[in-house]
């Protein structure tokens, strides 16, 4: 298990108060001006040298992304830093808890981030549906206003650097980086094409990084702690702590700050309390968020959580979101909620996510309850990989995986449940994975 | 106020609403656009007890930054939680996403429907809105429901039901986990930071 002397979230669940003289307590605001000192590079190279990985599910080196910004920037085009909190991705609940219990080592990180990269100001996207969170976090960027921490002169350091929390609206399509973008200029959130990326043509049309809240949050840590101390933790390509999030068949669900790679079974056993009616009564795990595919019981139970052995899984880690689902699922209907879920967050912009997220719903609200024919699994699975990759953002992917996933692991079901409706044959009623 | 064509900022959102503006910059005024149909939607809350945007209170926001109406309208009409119909004076969300649904929100869902709650709609003393939402991001705590600006996490049959019945007493339950959780913290206590506690 993680030290607790080497974690990150200290107030994870909110045990002390979140504000400005609790943080400092809590070791936020210590020397960021001694930090900051170093000069951008420096710190970008500090980032790059920790191993950081985007926390937001694609798992991109925070450093480098960093590094594509602007080094000497254009006046008349100031860059920005967007952190991105629109955490709207089923199975996550992590940033809600760095915000509303540790909102200044958001803002710290913002500061530091946004320096590094010669950002003019930050934008927090906070979801809509976070009301209370996001006024925790407007009340403490206000704390940071007055303490001279953020705004002019931020922490007597000569940088000018302000911080402006937006409210979403309810669209998951708004956490895309650059429905985002269109979404805090002020216009509906539809992805942009890209190129231009974001460190080109941004918000505004300005230079513009858009990084994950935890991936923010973690690095006034990293800075002091040293970019050595992160790189311990975790396999190698795979470093760091990272905030769990387990909801599901557990039987204590949780939030939890634990070492990158920590086998499953390990982190079930220790904060979950185990999976409800034991570890035999596992089906399957959804380990990264809605938009993974599933790992059934017996390749994920001492698999590393990790980006690397994830994927080899044909899954991934995503935001960490590990959805965990016992032998009483009905294992189509689960994943035909997700097929809802993206049909009803799709923005529309593309045909075939547009279109093809509700073909793919209305078949699999079917092949939940049998009435379909045999040869509609190879039709849908078709379908799937016309959507995957023909769209302008991921989120057409993001509804296909967890299909290609349930029948690639979960087909024997699926028939079954349509030769029980015809009443060829008898089956027993339990799911089975398919190897 | 009928029509809400004479729909105005009270003094002190006037000031707000000058405040939200100033926060982006020079010349991208645009980008306030969705905190001030916030301002504009809790208002309207404020004022007449229900939650929503007729379309002369979106014709006035717009007409503050110098928007086209149709490009205010194409924002409220694109997030679902602006509400463009009026709605019930607690709008019930139940998160119904594959992460609550494993924990029991067909149960959630079943209080409110036994309580005389019809989905996507109001109930006739104009109390109630049911509404089947997608993930709102407390899966550690599923299944929940968001009424209003507040969250219920860790439900029942039975502690939804209590809910609503408190609700239409007037009365305010106690928001957050119903089985005394603190957040995200594992049901009986950290297992980690615990000298923190």
């Amino acid at each position: 298990m993680l030290a607790d002397k080497d974690r990150i979230f200290t107030n994870l669940y909110g045990f002390q108060p979140w504000n400005l003289d609790a943080a400092k307590k809590r070791g936020d605001w210590a020397d960021t001006k001694d930090l900051m000192s170093v000069g951008p590079d420096a710190l970008i190279d500090a980032v790059k040298a920790s191993g950081l990985r985007g926390r937001g599910g694609a798992g991109f080196p925070t450093g480098m992304k960093w590094s594509f910004m602007p080094k000497t920037p254009n006046p008349d085009r100031p860059s920005y830093l967007v952190v991105n909190a629109d955490e709207s991705e089923p199975g996550s609940c992590k940033d809600r808890e760095i915000i509303r219990h540790d909102p200044h080592k958001l803002i710290e990180g913002a500061l530091i981030a946004g320096f590094a990269m010669r950002a003019r100001a930050a934008f927090i996207y906070i979801r809509g549906e976070y009301i209370a969170e996001a006024k925790v976090l407007m009340a403490a960027v206000q704390e940071a206003y007055a303490a001279g921490l953020i705004g002019r002169n931020a922490c007597g350091t000569g940088y000018d650097f302000d911080v402006v929390v937006h409210r979403g609206g309810g669209a998951y399509i708004c956490g895309e980086e650059t429905a985002m973008i269109e979404s805090l200029e002020g216009k509906k959130g539809q992805p942009r094409l890209k190129p231009p990326f974001p460190a080109g043509a941004g918000l505004y049309g300005n230079p513009t990084t858009v990084n994950n809240v935890e991936s923010i949050a973690v690095v006034p840590t990293i800075l002091r702690r040293s970019p050595e101390w992160f790189a311990a933790i975790g396999r190698p390509k795979n470093e760091g702590t990272k905030l769990f999030q387990i909801s599901g068949h557990v039987n204590r669900p949780c939030v939890v700050e634990e070492a990158m790679s920590i086998p499953f079974r390990q982190l079930i056993d220790e904060h979950c309390g185990g999976i409800r009616g034991g570890w035999d009564n596992l089906l399957a795990v959804i380990p990264g968020g809605s938009s993974v595919p599933l790992v059934p019981a017996h390749q994920i139970m001492d698999c590393p959580m990790d980006f690397d052995a994830l994927r080899d899984l044909k899954s991934g880690l995503g935001t960490a979101a590990i959805i965990v689902m016992d032998k009483s699922t009905d294992i189509v209907r689960a994943i035909a909620r997700l097929s809802y879920f993206y049909k009803h967050e799709s923005c529309g912009q593309c045909t075939p996510c547009r279109e093809g997220t509700g073909w793919m719903w209305r078949v699999m609200e079917r092949l939940v309850t049998g009435d379909a024919e045999p040869h509609e699994i190879d039709m849908l699975l078709e379908v799937t990989t016309q959507v995957e990759g023909h769209t302008i953002c991921a989120l057409g992917d993001a509804a296909a995986w967890p299909i290609q996933g349930l029948i690639r692991h979960f087909r024997p079901e699926v028939e079954a449940r349509i030769a029980r409706r015809k009443g060829f044959v008898q089956v027993p009623g339990l799911a089975v994975a398919a190897e | 106020m009928t029509d809400f064509s004479d729909f105005s900022w009270t003094a002190e959102n006037a000031a707000e609403a000058q405040r939200l503006i100033g926060l982006y910059p020079p010349g991208r005024q645009a980008s306030a656009i969705m905190p001030l149909l916030w301002l504009a939607q809790y208002q309207m809350r404020d004022e007449t007890g229900v939650a929503w945007l007729p379309v002369p209170v979106i014709e006035f926001v717009a007409a503050q930054i110098g928007m086209p109406y149709i490009r205010a309208y194409e924002v409220a009409s694109f997030y679902t939680m602006y509400n463009l119909k009026p709605i019930g004076r607690f709008h019930v969300q139940v998160c119904g996403t594959t992460p609550c649904m494993l924990r029991g929100s067909d149960d959630v869902m079943k209080a409110c429907k036994d309580k005389g709650l019809k989905k996507y709609g109001t109930t006739d003393d104009g109390l109630f809105t049911l509404t089947e939402v997608e993930c709102l991001g407390a899966c550690a705590n599923a299944p929940m429901v968001q009424i209003n600006d507040e969250n219920y996490e860790d439900l029942t049959y039975d502690s939804m039901t209590a809910i609503l019945d408190m609700l239409a007493r007037g009365e305010m339950p106690k928001v957050g986990s119903q089985i005394g959780r603190t957040a995200s913290c594992p049901d009986g206590g950290p297992t980690t930071l615990t000298d923190m506690v």
